[in-house]
């Protein structure tokens, strides 16, 4: 079962890195910030994953603290730019 | 009843990672943000949800389930508020494109 759920975690790491062409494609920074969001979620499945797969409990509390920083990442985005420059 | 929770394991993590894949070329794909924002918000809920369930009976103690859930509890709860946040932001931002070509075109006529 381990084997199958590590193969699991490289596939969805795999398919984020995919997502992740948007970031160089761009054209919006709002865009470059999906595939951020996207990196967040889709580590937290990897490495819940990886965590099951290696009986190792304390990785979900990892992937707890990246599904944070990715939220707050994005709602800095938004703030950040609020009143900001991108015309 | 072990091998069928493997089977059960199997079927729903492999759906979640189908759900990843979908998300991923959507993000490419799809042909402006706000679709793309629908794209984002399938991979965070089904995806991750269908691989947390999935994982569930791998693990023994029920603290350890709580952890899984709430993992996934978490990413409803951002990715819902980050989804409401960028997609006003993008539509700000278009009505203020439209609003100044408006403007520049009445000032040009």
């Amino acid at each position: 079962m381990s084997e199958f759920l590590l193969a699991a975690a490289a596939f969805v790491l795999g398919t984020v890195a995919l997502g992740l062409v948007r970031i160089l494609r761009g054209p919006d920074d709002a865009d470059r910030m999906l595939a951020a969001q996207l990196l967040g979620t889709g580590g937290a499945a990897a490495l819940l994953l990886l965590g099951v797969a290696t009986g190792d409990p304390a990785v979900a509390d990892l992937a707890l603290v990246l599904t944070l920083l990715a939220a707050f990442a994005s709602v800095a985005f938004v703030a950040g730019k609020a009143g900001g420059n991108d015309e | 009843m072990s091998a069928a929770l493997d089977v059960y394991t199997v079927i729903t993590v492999s759906l979640g990672a189908l759900f990843f894949l979908a998300g991923s070329l959507g993000l490419l794909r799809f042909p402006d943000t706000l679709t793309r924002l629908h794209a984002l918000t399938k991979a965070d809920n089904l995806g991750l949800g269908l691989i947390v369930a999935g994982l569930l009976p791998q693990v023994a103690a029920p603290l350890a389930w709580v952890g899984l859930i709430a993992v996934w509890l978490l990413a409803l709860l951002t990715g819902a508020t980050v989804g409401q946040l960028l997609a006003i932001k993008v539509r700000r931002a278009a009505a203020r494109t439209e609003a100044k070509a408006a403007t520049d075109g009445g000032h040009r006529g």
